[in-house]
């Protein structure tokens, strides 16, 4: 009984180690207390910018931006990837370029955006959309490809046309294929905007709050907003966990 | 080559297979390969190793063209004609997204029936499968004997002029096995549907077949169909009973002089 409730802690015990470690480095002064704030600082610091608004501000923009150029990677890339994955041939055509841009870092498109789009929103939103919409198109034309032949088989041996076997077979033996991808995506979507908001002339969002508290030398703030951002990405993963087994429950079984 | 039975006893045609060719890699599997096969009786298809078995029911039912040739089903295209496919990859056939009373009713909604007539379909063959778990979990989450099973009711659903079954049970346990070779029997017995059966176990496609077609080597051709008339239901018993002893070895003599050829 008691050991299965300590059980439960398990994951905590990380989590507990590494402020402790923490505190124990500050406190013994291991590292200039100028660089490396007390866990307590650090966490006020938390609350005060979730609480005065600030950081939750920063917070909701990164969040929105992420989820545009995610949503435009899905609209773009999951009706593409099904396009291309139901033909072997057509996919065997293209498979060097996507594989070509999927490999090239999506930071290193900025410039190129910079130009056709200019230093605004559109840019942010749109590298991020490019680098998922990659992750996802692949992701999904592999999950169509891969659908099982016999799957598709016992629809048409009862009599489904192309069109059927493809909405009520291929689609989702796509899913799960599908949904590593989009989970992919959004990790690297939110990779691109907190860049692009460090580096591309913005005034606001997680990227541009973390570069500004480095550059006052505002510590606390600085491990706080870094904090938020990881909170945004764990929180975003776990979404997908937990939407993928609501609705792909027979994903590997 | 083909020994038709006299015309007296001989059944109505259900199949009939013409000028059928197929080739893989440019050898010949089938070249200018005819057969009838019979109305209402369980047919089973037994041979070598790689001599297409499988392949040639995947021909007739439409899953693997045809080089050339065509099979009619009572005269009719297999576009007009409903059949049942049951695979042997259950697991890979069913489809695991939806439940499996959902899974049987998916050629009905095919066929265009109503939500009430899949209903009243499905409760149909559930009565008569005697089906004593629940249909409306995931296939995933039934045994394999059960998926199986799911995967005959949902061939069996649109009421088929013929199932085909390639190596129905040979993913099953040998329990598993002998209790749907019965529930097979039973279904046949209520049904009278025409039963095309490939297996690679003798005793299994003689065990429940009216005749068994024995394929030669490839080129494939038939080697000899050896009838087995044994009254049904048959039993376990029936396994050592002389007709069946006898059809057997029958059996096993002409696909043994096939092999060494």
């Amino acid at each position: 009984m008691l050991r299965a409730k300590l059980g439960a802690l398990t994951p905590a015990i990380g989590a507990v180690g590494f402020v402790v470690l923490w505190w124990l480095v500050y406190r013994l002064g291991l590292v200039d207390p100028v660089l490396l704030p007390s866990p307590a600082e650090s966490f006020r610091a938390i609350w005060d910018g979730f609480a005065g608004g600030a950081l939750t501000r920063d917070f909701l923009i990164t969040i929105k931006r992420t989820l545009a150029a995610f949503a435009i990677a899905v609209a773009v890339a999951v009706p593409l990837g099904i396009l291309l994955g139901s033909s072997q041939r057509v996919y065997g055509s293209v498979e060097f370029v996507i594989d070509f841009f999927r490999s090239t870092p999506a930071s290193a498109m900025f410039p190129l955006f910079l130009v056709i789009l200019g230093v605004g929103e559109g840019t942010k939103i749109a590298v991020a959309a490019f680098g998922a919409a990659l992750l996802i198109l692949f992701n999904t034309a592999y999950g169509v490809m891969n659908a099982r032949k016999t799957r598709q088989a016992a629809a048409r041996v009862m009599g489904a046309s192309r069109a059927r076997v493809m909405v009520d077979v291929t689609l989702l033996e796509s899913l799960p294929q599908t949904f590593i991808g989009m989970r992919a995506g959004i990790s690297f979507a939110l990779v691109i905007v907190i860049v692009a908001e460090m580096f591309i002339g913005s005034t606001d969002g997680l990227g541009q709050r973390v570069i500004n508290a480095q550059m006052i030398f505002n510590m606390p703030e600085m491990y706080a907003t870094i904090f938020a951002a990881g909170v945004l990405g764990y929180g975003l993963n776990l979404l997908f966990i937990v939407v993928e087994r609501r609705f792909i429950h027979w994903g590997g079984k | 080559m083909n020994a038709p039975a006299p015309a007296a006893i001989r059944p109505p045609t259900e199949i009939t297979i013409r000028g059928l060719a197929k080739s893989f890699a440019g050898q010949p599997l089938y070249a200018g390969f005819d057969l009838d096969l019979p109305k209402a009786q369980v047919t089973s298809i037994f041979g070598p190793n790689g001599c297409g078995k499988s392949t040639i029911i995947n021909m007739v039912a439409g899953l693997v063209p045809m080089d050339a040739g065509e099979a009619l089903f009572d005269g009719k295209r297999l576009r007009d004609t409903v059949i049942g496919y049951v695979f042997q990859n259950y697991r890979e056939a069913l489809f695991p997204w939806k439940r499996a009373i959902d899974n049987i009713k998916y050629p009905l909604k095919l066929a265009g029936r109503t939500a009430a007539e899949c209903d009243a379909r499905a409760e149909e063959l559930v009565a008569s499968f005697d089906i004593r778990f629940d249909l409306r979990r995931y296939p995933y989450e039934l045994s394999g004997g059960q998926q199986q099973l799911v995967s005959i009711m949902r061939a069996l659903a649109p009421q088929p002029e013929v199932l085909f079954l390639d190596e129905p049970f040979s993913a099953l346990d040998y329990e598993m096995t002998l209790f749907m070779r019965d529930k097979l029997q039973d279904i046949f017995e209520a049904t009278k549907t025409t039963m095309i059966l490939v297996s690679h176990d003798l005793e299994e496609a003689v065990y429940l077949a009216d005749q068994v077609i024995l394929l030669t080597r490839r080129p494939t051709r038939i080697a000899e169909i050896v009838p087995f008339t044994a009254p049904r239901p048959r039993r376990p018993e029936t396994l050592t009973s002389d007709a069946f002893v006898q059809a057997k070895a029958r059996c096993l003599e002409v696909f043994q002089r096939e092999v060494r050829k």
